[in-house]
């Protein structure tokens, strides 16, 4: 092997030890020490005595398990729709699949408070005209509502593709023995489905579990993600408390995802075979027709209702007490680009340079994984693919720990002080999106390509330059729009680790207006320019994967199985 | 239980502006194996999913027993499918698989143990009803697909390319299995392959379809010895075609001008009146290859041509000779010690006319 590969594999390895391993130990070795150094579960027991911190706990679980469920309410009809049916409604189930997951869910809350809230649009002209109110943004419900119509896209866009891939003949073979209907669902299309649709449960249940931003703004503290933050910033960065409830939430996270891992082991139900057609599409019956539109549309009113509440918002002179906005301004718009114009670059920087490194962490990692027998180098990926589980308050709180009073080297900045520390915790809390898009673009790369290269001169290096990288170019664009894109809203490691106004983010500006009354139409107008930034990447990473998707498919020959498996 | 036909009539299928299948009557009798045999894109699939209840006719009928189930679902028709892909369930285990069927039905527990259990014997895999599809072989799968389709007794079975996914030794074997099973229960049975050989080995009678269209129905070695057209000749079998214009016809033959070999003296009847162009079609076995200059039989026809290739294929070697501006297939029995012909050698061919057909063009 050459030493360009153990090299590459060293930097890989110690960026992810210095920015993802050790912080994360760093949290859990406090989590277990006591005043003296040694080893402790006094911390462990000093959270369970504490009432708080146990209605905290099952809050945060109730909350992720209750999110879970209703998203999959949402989300099983309408994939169910778009994979079994013939109509029109399927592209607008597409787009219902990306919406929400353009906005910042706290953002959302905000919107959803003044249309759904106690004195909301809807409960405003319930009570006048009926006489009556719907609690649904109040306690933790409300975070609920927020969550499963934030995160259902999740089991929505894993659930869709699970059923794509089911051999239509399973079904037909149903048929045949006289199955059909809603025995033919549950007997043999769901459970084919099952591990797309765990998958999405999980993640679902893991970002509701870590999320901090959604009920900061609802102002819901009783939940773990909250005191943790509570207990670091207004306790201090020595308080256990805050480190032990950092230890919950990763091995809750750990455990969902491994039970995810384990429950789509050995069942890789991806059935569909080569030249092999998916489910039939069938024509709706009107009376089925009608039904499902009525779905859809009540859906798609809920989902776009944060949207279309934060973009009033922003136009709003005043919203309060009353149905909709009484007069339309521009002068939010006005006050976000007099003020906030250095946000908006930060986050172009942050997340710029963050899905850079990202993406060049991602081909080093993938190919090490692909293409060479460097020792371990599964570890790389799995290490990288872990930090999925961590939260982003608990690699904050990691990063502000470990790299407590170091100072740049000839400065006298501390680096926890720097906008640096947040561009680190955004490529690492991304670097799994990114790598996952390389990883597949590179398995999609046969063989034989870099071995043509080889074979007439080219060096492993300027292989990789000239066929491997052009070929995986659509893979590493779209991975570098995910992670910039995800990264510009992220909220839990933003509000930890930004310690100037000059440093904030545009996610940490709009939380930073939205704690103001005042503030809330500038607050709204910034986060109307944050969906469109992230909306526009959306479409571009997506009309990418499709361009590259059909060059490959008219490259390859028949008989040839792309990917590495053949 | 009752063995009963399948008809079509007049049955077309439209894709779109493309017509998959084109007017299409077929009479499977009771208890019959058929074969429709076709390349890719012939529309054999086509009319088997449509037996199945998959797909619609735009036009036609489809009787079972004489009567029309055109408008039945799939699950009403209780016509048993197994599928090229086999199509088992990999989240029930073997048995599960095989019980779906009988669960449907709503067969009592006692009843659905003995008919799987006597099923799953059948196909000889008693002792895998707990596994999983996926940790059973191709044949094996094969098998349980086989099992789960009979088991809730059909009135006929359909084969969609049973045999494609399985290695050749395998697939001889499975053939030779699915034709003593089917002898066994008695059930209508349609066998879809592209294989000439699967269907010859295995069916009744078989239909050969190109582009939708049934080309001919018959028994294998009536295909084989009488194919109606080019087409079928072809595909059923190797076999030679010279084009020729008749030049003359008389009482008991004609005459036929090849390119670039010259006239042909056939003891053929034909109707085609002189000018229109013939085909004459001869399997490589029928030619006996022979040194120039050796004694000719006089009755028949004489071709004179070299040797461009040989294959040694075991009981024959196959050679190509070119007769003038065409390349014939020649098949030569092959014995131990026997003279092989080399390449570039000159060669006479001598084909016995009742062996020759004339083919329209």
């Amino acid at each position: 092997m050459r030493p360009g590969v153990w090299l590459a594999g060293a930097a890989v390895l110690a960026f992810l030890l210095l920015f993802l391993v050790l912080p994360v130990g760093r949290v859990f070795i406090t989590a277990f020490l006591d005043a003296d150094g040694g080893f402790t579960l006094g911390h462990i027991g000093t959270f369970f005595d504490q009432g708080l911190m146990r209605e905290s706990f099952f809050n945060s679980l109730y909350v992720a398990v209750m999110s879970a469920l209703w998203a999959a309410l949402i989300a099983v009809p309408l994939a169910y729709f778009t994979v079994r049916f013939d109509f029109r409604g399927a592209l607008l189930i597409q787009t219902l699949g990306v919406l929400p997951l353009i906005m910042p869910p706290f953002v959302g809350a905000v919107a959803l408070q003044l249309i759904f809230g106690r004195s909301g649009s809807i409960n405003l002209l319930l009570g006048e005209h009926l006489g009556f109110t719907l609690p649904i943004m109040e306690g933790l419900n409300g975070v609920v509502f927020v969550a499963a119509i934030h995160y259902f896209p999740f089991i929505l866009m894993n659930l869709t593709v699970a059923l794509r891939n089911i051999d239509g003949a399973m079904e037909e073979a149903a048929l045949n023995l006289g199955c059909k209907g809603w025995r033919l669902f549950w007997r043999v299309i769901f459970p084919l489905a099952a591990p797309g649709f765990v998958a999405g449960a999980s993640l679902v249940f893991v970002k509701v579990f870590d999320d901090l931003g959604t009920p900061l703004v609802m102002g819901q503290t009783n939940l773990l993600a909250p005191q943790a933050y509570l207990r670091i910033t207004q306790v201090g960065l020595e308080d256990p408390l805050g480190y032990v409830i950092s230890v919950i939430m990763i091995v809750f996270s750990i455990a969902a995802m491994a039970l995810s891992a384990r429950a789509l082991k050995g069942r890789d139900y991806a059935t569909l075979q080569k030249g092999g057609a998916s489910i039939q599409r069938r024509r709706l019956t009107p009376a089925a027709a009608v039904a499902a539109y009525a779905w859809i549309g009540l859906v798609l009113l809920l989902v776009l209702s944060p949207h279309v509440g934060v973009l009033l918002l922003s136009f709003a002179q005043v919203w309060s007490y009353s149905p909709l906005p009484d007069a339309l301004t521009l002068a939010h718009y006005a006050t976000v680009f007099q003020d906030s114009t250095g946000m908006i670059q930060n986050t172009l920087l942050y997340c710029g340079l963050a899905a850079g490194l990202d993406v060049v962490l991602g081909v080093t990692i993938a190919y090490l994984m692909l293409r060479t027998t460097l020792p371990a180098r599964q570890w790389l990926d799995w290490i990288a693919t872990a930090s999925l589980a961590v939260p982003g308050i608990v690699l904050a709180i990691g990063y502000l720990r470990l790299y407590k009073g170091m100072v740049i080297p000839g400065t006298e900045l501390l680096f926890t002080g720097t906008w640096v520390m947040i561009m680190l915790a955004y490529a690492v809390r991304r670097l799994p999106y990114a790598l996952r898009s390389c990883v597949a673009a590179l398995q999609q790369v046969h063989v034989s390509l870099e071995e043509a290269a080889e074979s007439v001169g080219a060096t492993q290096l300027r292989t990789i330059r000239r066929v491997v990288v052009p070929l995986m170019a659509g893979g590493i664009l779209a991975g570098f729009v995910t992670s910039f894109i995800t990264a510009a809203v992220e909220l839990s490691a933003t509000i930890l680790l930004t310690s100037a106004e000059s440093q904030a983010p545009m996610s940490y500006g709009i939380y930073l207006y939205m704690q103001s009354v005042a503030g809330r139409g500038p607050g709204a107008a910034l986060g109307v320019l944050a969906i469109v930034v992230v909306a526009v990447g959306t479409y571009i990473s997506h009309r990418v994967v499709e361009r590259t998707g059909q060059r490959f498919a008219a490259q390859a020959p028949v008989g040839v199985t792309v990917g590495g498996k053949a | 239980m009752k063995k009963v036909s399948v008809q079509c009539r007049n049955i077309r299928l439209s894709y779109g502006s493309t017509e998959v299948l084109k007017d299409v009557n077929l009479d499977i009798q009771p208890g019959e194996f058929f074969a429709l045999l076709g390349p890719s894109g012939s529309g054999k699939s086509t009319l088997l999913r449509l037996i199945a209840g998959f797909n619609r006719a735009s036009s036609g009928q489809l009787l079972v027993d004489g009567a029309d189930i055109s408008g039945q679902a799939p699950w009403q028709r209780n016509i048993g499918m197994v599928f090229q892909s086999y199509a088992l369930w990999p989240h029930m285990t073997v048995w599960d698989n095989v019980a779906f069927g009988l669960v449907e039905r709503k067969v009592d527990r006692a009843t659905l143990k003995a008919r799987v259990g006597a099923a799953l014997e059948l196909v000889g895999l008693q002792d895998y009803g707990a596994r999983r599809p996926n940790q059973l072989s191709g044949g094996q799968q094969q098998r349980v697909a086989l099992a789960r389709t009979i088991v809730i007794e059909p009135k006929v079975l359909l084969l969609d390319e049973p045999l494609s996914n399985l290695d050749k030794t395998l697939r001889v074997q499975m053939r030779q299995e699915l034709l003593a099973l089917q002898r066994r229960l008695g059930i209508t049975t349609l066998f879809v392959t592209h294989d000439q050989e699967e269907a010859m080995t295995t069916a009744d009678r078989m239909a050969v379809l190109d582009q939708g269209v049934v080309q001919q129905v018959g028994a294998p070695a009536a295909l084989y010895d009488e194919p109606v057209n080019t087409f079928v000749a072809q595909f059923v079998g190797t076999m030679n075609l010279l084009p020729g214009r008749v030049r003359e016809r008389r009482g008991d033959g004609l005459t036929l001008a090849v390119e670039g070999v010259g006239d042909l003296a056939l003891p053929l009847r034909a109707d085609a009146p002189p000018g229109e162009t013939l085909m004459l079609s001869f399997r490589p076995h029928s030619l006996r290859m022979g040194t120039p200059g050796a004694e000719q039989v006089s009755s028949c026809i004489a071709l004179a041509g070299t040797v461009e290739a040989r294959e040694f294929l075991g009981e024959v070697t196959r050679y190509r000779v070119r007769v003038g501006t065409h390349s014939l297939a020649v098949d030569h029995p092959h014995r131990a010690g026997g003279a092989a012909f080399p390449v570039g050698d000159v060669v006479s061919l001598a084909l016995e006319p009742s062996q020759a057909r004339l083919l329209p063009r």
